[in-house]
């Protein structure tokens, strides 16, 4: 019996065009997301290394809910259950972007804790010591350095969280794996679009690495 | 020595009436459960240059980092140019002008890695002093001129020598125009043969007149510019006087054997 499967090129190459609507959605979810994470983990990461316990508490228990939560579960809280709360609907793609901050924040926070405390102590006393208040010396002084070592990481988190809004195909936002799904469900090409699916995500993360290698090149200077 | 270098020193005007720009008084310090600094009492007049010597360990940094609040104090009296240093390291308006007056060199130079040597020149005077980018500029270039770094500015530290890279720091600490300059071991990271340059800039510093407390174990240097030299023992101050005085006749029988044990020349 003849059982070898054709892969269907044609199928496949057709199925894009179709799949590129879904890139706006996945970008817009995925760097809206890391954007609003990004300025949640700087302020969380800074409490997280606070003298005061009062700042750091909130800090840790900010980290430990929503880095120790699935993001999946994070996106049906927000989409199925805050309107209950706040006795409206939540459109899918605010659901999405709200999960992703929430989420990638967590992550960040720890990142920004782990860069401005690798810089040395030498660094702050002589920031310090020449006159530089204390807000002016993490400026000019700590961030600058320190955030050169957090673009690695930070970089890992927005591959990701790129690769997570995948699971928001879920609460019916439009975004790449959504697409997919519309477009299988008419074609019965499962094999050639997901394939295509996971094409494209390569070259969305791809870009992104090759961009932050860039980057991180740049600032080699001077270290 | 050299003779003209002794006789510039001796030129060097120190009042003693004036009031001082340092004084402690029974300043104490503990880390935990070790008493590091016991009852120092330390005054410094501007223009002197006091060398702090002692075994590694006797709280000779953490004394000079008391006087620009690195390090805080829980008891006792630190005056710095007439502005009061709270004990317990209470940040207040105090401290931030006092670290506007008072310059300081690290062992470790710590430099900004990340900013060109003009940059790391220029930064505190445009932040704190609020310089124009182009005085700034031009006094920048002029003290790394002066410590003999010039034509190096937009260099990055990483890709200068360790004698060079505190020289920079040396310049980096004078454009803020201190009053008082601080040394904690200069020269104890660098290699034998970039020490003699450090200290050339220090010579040169001293001999214009600048207030400096210097913590090193270079002890020719100490001899040949200090104008008083102070011994520290487990966190005491157990002799002080002139070079000649505490190298040349110690009184006390533990700066003998510290001194035995360290000059070998």
């Amino acid at each position: 019996m003849d059982v070898t499967f054709q892969f269907d090129w044609q199928a496949a190459f057709a199925s894009i065009p179709y799949l590129l609507k879904g890139i706006p959605y996945t970008l817009l979810i995925s760097f809206g997301g890391l954007a609003i994470g990004f300025l949640i983990g700087i302020f969380f990461g800074l409490l997280r290394i606070s003298p005061m316990r009062w700042l750091r508490w909130p800090a840790v228990a900010y980290i430990e809910v929503f880095r120790g939560t699935p993001v999946l579960v994070q996106v049906l809280f927000i989409y199925y259950g805050l309107p209950q709360l706040l006795g409206g609907p939540i459109d899918a793609i605010t659901a999405g972007i709200a999960a992703i901050a929430v989420n990638s924040g967590a992550y960040i926070s720890e990142i920004v804790r782990g860069g401005v405390q690798s810089i040395e102590r030498g660094q702050r006393e002589a920031g310090l010591s020449l006159g530089l208040s204390r807000v002016q010396t993490f400026r000019y002084v700590i961030w600058p350095q320190a955030f050169r070592r957090m673009i690695p990481a930070l970089g890992n988190q927005g591959i990701i969280s790129i690769k997570d809004t995948s699971l928001f195909a879920v609460i019916g936002v439009g975004e790449l794996v959504r697409q997919g799904q519309i477009y299988i469900a008419t074609t019965f090409t499962a094999l050639e679009v997901y394939l295509m699916v996971a094409v494209l995500y390569l070259a969305i993360t791809l870009t992104l690495s090759i961009g932050l290698r860039m980057l991180e090149r740049k600032g080699l200077v001077g270290q | 020595m050299k003779r003209q270098d002794a006789a510039t020193v001796d030129a060097r005007r120190i009042d003693p009436d004036a009031e001082p720009i340092v004084r402690m008084e029974k300043l104490n310090k503990h880390f935990g459960r070790l008493h590091v600094l016991k009852d120092i009492d330390l005054t410094v007049a501007p223009g002197e240059v006091v060398v702090i010597i002692g075994a590694s360990g006797s709280g000779k940094s953490t004394m000079i980092r008391c006087i620009n609040g690195l390090e805080e104090f829980q008891a006792g009296h630190l005056d710095v140019d007439g502005k009061v240093l709270e004990p317990y390291g209470k940040a207040s308006r105090a401290l931030q002008q006092i670290r506007t007056e008072v310059g300081m060199v690290f062992q470790q130079f710590n430099l900004f890695p990340h900013l060109s040597v003009l940059d790391n020149v220029t930064l505190a005077p445009m932040k704190v002093r609020h310089a124009s980018r182009k005085h700034a500029r031009q006094t920048a270039e002029r003290l790394l001129k002066r410590v003999g770094i010039a034509d190096q500015s937009s260099k990055y530290p990483a890709q200068l020598s360790g004698g060079q890279q505190q020289r920079v720091a040396l310049a980096r600490a004078l454009a803020m125009e201190p009053r008082l300059m601080l040394f904690d071991e200069p020269t104890s990271a660098l290699d034998p043969e970039m020490i003699g340059e450090v200290l050339d800039a220090m010579r040169e510093l001293a001999r214009d007149g600048m207030t400096m407390v210097i913590v090193t174990h270079e002890m020719n240097f100490a001899r040949e510019v200090a104008d008083r030299v102070i011994y520290i023992h487990q966190g005491e101050i157990v002799e002080q006087g002139t070079p000649d005085e505490v190298f040349d006749s110690p009184q006390n029988e533990r700066t003998q054997s510290f001194l035995a044990r360290v000059l070998t020349y």
